[in-house]
């Protein structure tokens, strides 16, 4: 990546202090992201989910996030305050969600809560607002977006939900989106839909994309660069097509513990914890 | 109907009836499962596989069709000795273990149910069958981890000798090096208890891993049945099965770009 990163991370650190001592639920993680698909793959409770809530300020207390670097598009977002974060999120930075059964509201329609970041950002323009959320969900190739526009929540399938989902985040057109398991929740087809809408957006418009998932298959097929993450640190960082020829142990340990459809196995290997992979 | 099918299914109809219009979610699905054989049904949401599973176990009333055990059919109630001999494990070892009973309660109540006498000594045996011993027994299921509560869901599962395991979803909750775990001890717990098995999943590498035959299902009928051999090769005969094995491969890039 020749031009400058859109997003540098150093020593990004988030710690969860409680009565039983503190979590150190992130490590030491470094990375730059530049216009492009980066993935960070890894286990429950390895911290990939927090890494990306970190990014966009959205770690709450008694969490703590400290860093010696953590800059997007040369801004210091250390000393963002609630507003400038505000202006921040949604327009710049994004972030989309896991499941649209949690995270769409249920009990507004489809087209109110996608106009709501626009209007937000841009008060005053709601005809316009209109015009943008339904080109938004042109985008993401909703057939009929006139109706989805109008639709609750509940009435939409779950690749419906979350193309609503990609598009809400979409209308302020962010720089980068951070996109924490889009496509987990869905069935394998129309998980492919979704991840050629977010393909096209990252080669169309030069978007950067975080793409966090415990699935190796679809990060190893769908991202550029891939980050493995163990116990809140990143063991790993490799060429998506060169995953499997990964050289950390635990790297290897997980694709050895995944079924193949190419490789037939007696008995799939269990992922041994080495002590010093902490270290 | 070959004589030496364990599970026989013929014509099987699921319809529900709610306040709006009925749902006809199994439609016409036949199969049978040798004895000793794993037979996976796979498909996406709303195919209706885990239907088909529910309706063999007992938990919803088929519409029509037969559902045949060694060549039997079942009567209008099933007999306590036939509700044993099949055993069902969840998707989901969160969902499926009462949060303030116990291990040992949870296993304790199958034995209670079928009236089996020597609890103490079964509860350790299965727990020791899964990996799991006197440590974990007197826990409650927040004190475990996904993994072990999936153990704890197959010793129940297996605390009453069944000879069929019904498993729905098995470790799609579960994380890739957890899943491996539990897989390696479904094969080896298969082998030991000759235990004949249907596995239903939306993950094709996980089925291909457990089973020797599959079928496809989708929107309520069976696609196509294949040997494991064909989902490996992907050269399935319908449309919608090549489409399915593709897709499961991971994303591909469109050729323009």
């Amino acid at each position: 990546m020749s031009e400058a990163p859109l997003l540098e991370v150093e020593g990004l650190d988030v710690v969860y202090s409680g009565r039983d001592g503190a979590t150190h639920a992130v490590r030491d993680v470094t990375f730059t992201l530049g216009r492009e698909r980066l993935g960070i793959v890894g286990e429950s409770g390895s911290g990939k989910s927090t890494t990306g809530r970190a990014l966009l300020g959205l770690i709450a207390p008694p969490g703590i996030v400290t860093a010696r670097k953590l800059a997007f598009q040369g801004e210091d977002l250390r000393t963002f305050d609630d507003r400038r974060w505000q202006a921040m999120r949604g327009r710049r930075l994004s972030m989309v969600m896991q499941d649209p059964k949690y995270s769409l509201n249920p009990v507004r329609r489809i087209g109110e809560q996608i106009m709501e970041t626009f209007r937000l950002h841009n008060p005053g323009r709601r005809s316009e607002a209109k015009a943008r959320a339904l080109a938004m969900l042109e985008a993401v190739r909703i057939r009929d977006p006139e109706a989805v526009f109008r639709r609750y929540p509940h009435q939409l399938s779950g690749g419906m939900g979350q193309r609503a989902m990609i598009a809400m985040m979409l209308i302020g057109e962010p720089d980068v989106l951070v996109a924490d398991e889009p496509t987990s929740a869905l069935d394998v087809t129309v998980q492919n839909e979704v991840l050629r809408i977010l393909d096209d957006l990252v080669l169309a418009r030069g978007m950067g994309l975080i793409f966090i998932s415990h699935n190796l298959t679809v990060v190893s097929s769908f991202c550029d660069r891939v980050l493995v993450m163990y116990a809140g640190r990143v063991v790993e960082t490799c060429d998506a097509k060169a995953l499997d020829k990964a050289r950390h142990p635990y790297t290897r340990a997980l694709l050895a513990a995944a079924p193949s459809l190419d490789a037939p196995q007696a008995e799939l290997s269990v992922v041994t914890r080495d002590p010093d992979w902490l270290a | 109907m070959s004589a030496a099918a364990k599970i026989a299914v013929e014509g099987l109809e699921v319809t529900f009836k709610g306040s709006g219009k009925p749902v006809h979610a199994v439609q016409g699905v036949s199969f049978e499962v040798r004895e000793g054989a794993a037979f996976g049904l796979v498909g996406e949401s709303g195919s209706g596989k885990s239907t088909v599973l529910k309706a063999i176990a007992g938990l919803v009333a088929p519409g029509a069709g037969a559902i045949r055990i060694d060549g039997k059919p079942f009567g209008a109630r099933r007999t306590p000795g036939e509700r044993r001999a099949m055993q069902y494990v969840f998707q989901d070892p969160y969902g499926s273990l009462h949060p303030r009973q116990t291990v040992d309660r949870a296993l304790r109540e199958p034995l209670a149910i079928h009236r089996l006498a020597d609890a103490d000594a079964r509860i350790a045996d299965a727990l020791a069958g899964v990996g799991l011993d006197a440590r974990h027994r007197y826990r409650f299921p927040h004190q475990l981890s996904g993994g072990q509560r999936q153990r704890v869901a197959i010793a129940r599962a297996l605390i009453l000798s069944p000879s069929i395991l019904l498993l729905d979803e098995p470790t799609s909750a579960l994380d890739v090096s957890v899943q491996a775990e539990i897989l390696n001890l479904l094969a080896r717990l298969r082998k030991e208890r000759s235990l004949t098995m249907i596995f239903v999943s939306h993950d094709l590498a996980v089925v291909a891993h457990i089973c020797e035959t599959l079928a496809i299902m989708r929107e309520g009928r069976i696609v196509e049945r294949m040997p494991v051999g064909t989902l490996r090769t992907g050269q399935a005969l319908e449309a919608y099965s090549r489409e399915l094995i593709a897709a499961s491969r991971g994303y591909v890039r469109a050729a323009a770009t």
